[in-house]
């Protein structure tokens, strides 16, 4: 073999292996698709949808649960009553309610709602998040209030109850500092 | 090979008459544009070994301040750029450009060839390194420090890192493209340039190993190339391979990283092992055992390497399945690994053993070298990595297999061959001392490190609990130790060039390869101009 039919055959190589190379740097880039994909078929991670919303895996999706409400006014001139009077609930599932309160009274008054819970038994799977009752409600003459209620029921509720009510009793609290009890909000 | 080589009781040095009027440059115009390939071995070896003193004295700094809990020396983000930086100069700057100075000096001698195939193309590959050196260390100096990101270069750091970063990718570029052209001549060479009667299967198994080295290098390294090129990218042209926020991933990069970062540990074992197969039959005075299955078995740890990556993520998240896959593809490379180490082993059984300082880095190599691949075997095991994942004990695993296995064949091979370069001898006793220094040192640095690691000690942290005080600077001193020892490696070294004894032709009657058995030392500056005959 002379020498310049050598040169060219290490030409023809240094060619080859340069193509090699270049074809690797591409399969570098290649492995960006291949990987989404696999991603996706495997169902690693869908990288190009957003995530599923947070879903609550503690909601017993299995089960219905009557919430009936009931409100009651304690020598007061309020009108207080629920927005509904019952809802379907799934146990473990965030409830939000509301209740209206108005002033009939030519005064200024505040009050406080007491809640009771039936039937006795349910009243620990109540989970309360966000209350009015939680504070003082001042109200002046005629003003108008919807006020929040946000709660969870225990999945752990006892299969036997299937209805549950909450019930709320506003008090007078006489004497209280009208400027201290709570405002709407 | 010793079908090839028959002995040739003829004056060596008559043979090569023609060579002793050697042409060449004088002053730095001889090393700048230098085609000889043995020119450009030596600058080889020669920039290795710094770039192995820069990467050293980094260990150095993190051995310091590991030397006791809490911080003393150095800030937490220097320590970070330090072991960064350390792992890229040591694996890219030292370890690879040393075996890349190996084949240049003996592939050409070894095959029969009057050089590498593309001398110029040579030139060019070796001086892309002094670039890339150059912006390594400069990443020091970048607004920020260096990128404390880790030699792997994991996005989502690399992408929100400082200015060193764009320093780094811009040096991993620069290497890749020189190694990739480093490749392309090595196999080059060996395919096509071969002396008439070189058969393959006749060719040392240093040159194997090579020619199988390159191809992992020319197929692995553009993907790195890739992997860090999408992070520039993603850092300044608003693609966004890595960032999830832009509908990329970070685990990708990893994917890619590895894709390129095992084979990159064979780049680094397998010349190695070549170097180690040619030491340890020259000391046993045997022809190596098994030589088709030594050939059989490297191209098997070469193909498999390129299936193993996922090993390195075990905890990146992945399915149980694909932890599988990759735990039993991982386990079966002990196989071909095994089948190597009992061919040594084999090897030496029954031979006239010598102990000369390259066979003592040879059996420090083949005893640490194995010790290194059980903690591998351990680490395969997915229950045990995820426990073991980013601790000390894979410190300890990768220093024992780059360390005790690449580092101790340079050394041997170095010792081996400085006779035939220099034409001189070096000292022996002190190339005793260096290796038992060495090995001493190596194992108080890292054995404790196994326990450190099983005992939960993270890497890349500068600081750490108390319980690992006592480890920790029994490690330091031995770091210390093992660092102070390379110096007298360079004594060793410069002694032997400036006022070795005159060397022998075959120094060592049991090597068999060509520049042992048809050129004089030292090798004429050009040798088989005119192919041997074999």
């Amino acid at each position: 073999m002379n020498s310049e039919q050598k040169n060219k055959d290490n030409i023809k190589m240094l060619t080859r292996l340069s193509v090699v190379a270049l074809l690797m740097f591409g399969f570098g880039f290649a492995m960006v698709p291949f990987y989404e994909r696999l991603c996706q078929v495997t169902g690693i991670a869908d990288l190009l949808q957003p995530n599923a919303p947070a879903t609550n895996t503690q909601v017993d999706k299995s089960r219905w649960v009557t919430l009936e409400l009931d409100s009651n006014m304690h020598g007061m001139p309020w009108d207080f009553k629920p927005m509904q009077n019952s809802i379907k609930v799934h146990p473990g599932e965030l409830t939000q309610l509301s209740f209206s309160v108005k002033n009939n009274g030519k005064l200024a008054m505040v009050g406080q709602a007491i809640p009771s819970y039936g039937p006795k038994q349910a009243a620990p799977y109540f989970h309360k998040l966000e209350c009015f009752c939680f504070k003082q409600q001042a109200l002046a003459p005629g003003e108008y209030r919807e006020m929040p209620v946000q709660l969870v029921i225990d999945p752990n509720l006892p299969k036997s109850v299937n209805t549950v009510t909450l019930s709320y009793t506003f008090f007078e609290v006489k004497g209280a500092n009208l400027t201290k009890a709570g405002k709407p909000g | 090979m010793s079908t090839v080589t028959h002995d040739h009781p003829h004056d060596l040095s008559h043979d090569q008459d023609h060579d002793h009027h050697d042409h060449k440059p004088t002053g730095i115009m001889r090393w700048v544009g230098s085609t000889n390939h043995k020119d450009i071995g030596t600058m080889y070896l020669w920039f290795s070994f710094t770039m192995f003193l820069v990467g050293g004295a980094m260990a150095m700094v993190i051995r310091a301040e590991l030397f006791q809990p809490g911080l003393q020396i150095v800030t937490p983000e220097f320590f970070n750029s330090m072991t960064t930086y350390h792992g890229l100069i040591m694996v890219f700057g030292a370890i690879m450009p040393a075996f890349v100075g190996f084949a240049n000096w003996l592939i050409p001698m070894q095959v029969g060839a009057p050089d590498m195939a593309f001398p110029r193309m040579n030139n060019l590959s070796f001086w892309l390194l002094p670039p890339a050196a150059f912006l390594l260390i400069a990443a020091q100096f970048a607004p920020g420090g260096g990128a404390g990101v880790g030699w792997t270069m994991y996005a989502p750091l690399t992408t929100q890192a400082g200015p060193a970063m764009d320093l780094t990718i811009f040096a991993v570029h620069i290497l890749g493209i020189s190694s990739i052209m480093g490749s392309i001549n090595i196999i080059t060479t060996i395919l096509n340039m071969r002396a008439p009667g070189m058969d393959l299967m006749k060719m040392p198994l240093f040159c194997w190993t090579w020619l199988i080295t390159a191809y992992l290098l020319v197929a692995s390294m553009p993907v790195l190339a890739g992997a860090v090129t999408m992070t520039l990218t993603d850092r300044h042209f608003g693609t966004n391979f890595f960032n999830a926020a832009g509908g990329g991933d970070p685990v990708l990069y990893q994917h890619v990283f590895w894709f390129f970062g095992h084979p990159e540990v064979y780049i680094i074992a397998i010349p190695a092992f070549g170097v180690i197969s040619q030491v340890i039959p020259a000391f046993s005075r045997k022809p190596l055992f098994g030589y088709a299955s030594m050939v059989y078995a490297t191209a098997s740890i070469a193909i498999l390497s390129f299936l193993v990556w996922g090993h390195h993520m075990y905890t990146a998240g992945m399915p149980v399945e694909t932890q599988l896959y990759f735990m039993y593809a991982t386990t079966l490379i002990a196989i071909p690994t095994g089948v190597k180490v009992f061919n040594w082993v084999a090897t030496m059984w029954q031979g006239s053993l010598t102990f000369e300082t390259p066979m003592l880095f040879s059996l420090g190599f083949l005893f640490l070298f194995s010790l290194g691949g059980f903690t591998g075997l351990v680490l395969s095991v997915v229950p045990v990595d995820v426990q073991l994942q980013d601790t000390y004990y894979v410190v300890a695993h990768f220093h024992y297999v780059m360390v005790a296995g690449a580092l101790f064949s340079a050394f041997a091979g170095i010792y081996f061959w400085l006779p035939k370069w220099t034409g001189k001898m070096y000292d022996e006793t002190l190339g005793k001392w260096h290796f038992w220094l060495s090995l001493i040192f190596f194992n108080i640095t890292f054995f404790v490190q196994h326990f450190l690691g099983l005992a939960g000690m993270p890497r890349r942290i500068p600081d750490y609990a108390l319980q690992f005080a006592e480890f920790n600077k029994i490690s330091s001193l031995g770091a210390f130790g093992f660092g102070l020892s390379q110096l007298l490696f360079l004594y060793v070294v410069v002694k032997c060039i400036r006022s070795g004894e005159k060397a022998l032709d075959r120094q060592w009657d049991g090597a068999d390869s060509l520049e042992w058995t048809h050129l004089p030392s030292p090798a004429p500056y050009h040798s088989f101009t005119t192919p041997p005959k074999l």
